[in-house]
């Protein structure tokens, strides 16, 4: 589904990720972690092209990323994205969040839009909220609107961009709830997080990384069980000790 | 002081006996206004146009966006007036400049003080304009172009209705500086309400009353301005967001 081949990118000097290959399978749920600054979020934000790079490739679906030729919005509008600061639109409404980008991108008629738009956040337990305002909503509300509002595009996978970072700890497990749910019905996902305990419940594989490299792809269990490398087994000493 | 207040000169039928010193007021008033308006008008599309233009990734047209606020913002406004009515009627096209030295007077005036003010006004309402994208959460434009939305209706669609939300307070003080950017035109003889101030002065040799009438219609204009503003920034509040509820 998605796969990364020696991508590379450099802002000036400055090297933010070195030769990154790995590949996720339909179905997968993979877990990037590592210390801040290491390239997670670049990492995640090449594969629908948020971030350029400068070598290597990243196809999504058959579909290189990097191509000039390819048309960035529309692969976009199948690969869903949430962001830590759940990026709402915050002058529309929840509903009209939900519903916006299915009518002007995939020319949906708006009365099917809306209808798919309830639904959804039905399925997130936020119906009551559809006429509210963003700012309206707490974090985790937030968060699962963003969520529901990714899935209303119908994608053929998730990116997922430390989604419980910014949220107060009561709030973290409604946000990973859903993500769980969605990982359970086989939806591909490549998620950035610190939670470990949802990295050991849900994914099929770790992925580990350090100073812009891949140190570590593996499978969850053998991460957790026996990191390789050095700088894996202090991570997770040190984030597991709490 | 010696002076002798007599407001009822206001009410004397004029010198030139086309109506009363009020009347010559109200004709300035109306100037003011439509000339103000008009350049308001042309300032908010071109200014959005161009303070959109300097935050697109193109470098060409961010960088002639810039040139563009540079020219009309570091001009002085009475130097632009000269240029435009003094100046580019001779370097025109033969024909255009002769059409323009031949038109009424009246147009020929309102016409410069309307490019004047517009082009001037433009170039600050671009900057309040780039400056409410720029304040935008960074996140805001990623989560757009996320979801599949072209760069043109990520702007469209999520970040100028943000942006324009957050620059109505300072396009508030642009649009009331217009009104009283537009007493410099009369220094080429549009007979705004600043130039009527001066005739009724020279006319009725009542200074006092000419100018403190002059004076309140200026700001009978900005109250008007700052009530509708106002009534502007609270249609377009968003619910819990930047104190709305």
């Amino acid at each position: 589904m998605i796969t990364m081949n020696k991508v590379s990118k450099h802002y000036g000097a400055f090297q933010v990720l070195t030769d990154c290959t790995t590949h996720v399978a339909k179905g997968e749920v993979v877990v990037v972690c590592g210390p801040s600054g290491s390239g997670k979020s670049t990492l995640i934000k090449c594969v629908n092209g948020l971030e350029p790079f400068q070598s290597g490739e990243v196809t999504v679906n058959g579909i290189s990323v990097g191509d000039p030729r390819t048309d960035l919005p529309k692969l976009r509008a199948h690969v869903g994205m949430v962001f830590q600061n759940f990026e709402l639109f915050p002058h529309m409404t929840i509903v009209d969040n939900l519903t916006v980008a299915q009518v002007k991108v995939l020319g949906r008629d708006p009365a099917e839009a809306q209808d798919k738009g309830m639904a959804l956040l039905d399925r997130v337990g936020l119906k009551v909220q559809a006429l509210k305002y963003p700012g309206q909503l707490s974090g985790g509300q937030q968060q699962r609107v963003a969520i529901a509002r990714a899935l209303a595009m119908d994608p053929i996978c998730m990116l997922f961009d430390e989604p419980t970072s910014a949220l107060d700890p009561e709030m973290i497990n409604e946000v990973l709830d859903v993500m769980s749910e969605l990982a359970q019905e086989g939806m591909t996902m490549m998620c950035v997080t610190h939670e470990m305990g949802f990295a050991k419940r849900v994914a099929s594989r770790v992925i580990f990384m350090d100073q812009g490299r891949i140190v570590e792809d593996d499978s969850k269990d053998a991460f957790f069980a026996n990191p390789r490398s050095d700088r894996a087994q202090q991570f997770l000493a040190k984030i597991l000790q709490h | 002081m010696g002076y002798s207040w007599n407001w009822d000169v206001l009410l004397q039928p004029s010198a030139t006996g086309d109506g009363t010193y009020l009347g010559w007021m109200f004709y300035g008033f109306k100037m003011t206004i439509g000339l103000s308006l008009s350049a308001w008008l042309m300032a908010l599309i071109l200014g959005a146009l161009v303070g959109v233009l300097r935050t697109v990734p193109n470098k060409a047209l961010s960088g002639l966006a810039a040139a563009y606020v540079e020219l009309f913002r570091n001009i002085p406004l009475l130097v632009q007036l000269f240029i435009w009515y003094f100046v580019l009627p001779e370097l025109a096209p033969a024909a255009l400049g002769d059409a323009f030295k031949q038109s009424n007077p009246i147009v020929q005036q309102f016409v410069s003080a309307l490019l004047c003010l517009g082009f001037f006004t433009s170039a600050r309402v671009a900057e309040q304009v780039r400056s409410g994208i720029n304040s935008l959460p960074r996140g805001q434009k990623n989560a757009a172009l996320a979801i599949g939305f072209t760069l043109a209706q990520a702007y469209r669609y999520v970040m100028l209705p943000m942006a324009f939300r957050l620059v109505v307070p300072p396009l508030t003080s642009e649009f009331l500086n217009i009104f009283k950017n537009s007493a410099v035109c009369s220094t080429i003889g549009l007979l705004e309400l600043a130039a009527e101030g001066r005739q009724l002065v020279d006319y009725t040799a009542q200074p006092y009353e000419s100018f403190i009438a002059v004076t309140l219609a200026y700001v009978l204009i900005n109250v008007v301005v700052m009530f509708a503003m106002r009534r502007v920034e609270a249609q377009v509040r968003v619910p819990g967001y930047m104190g709305g509820h």
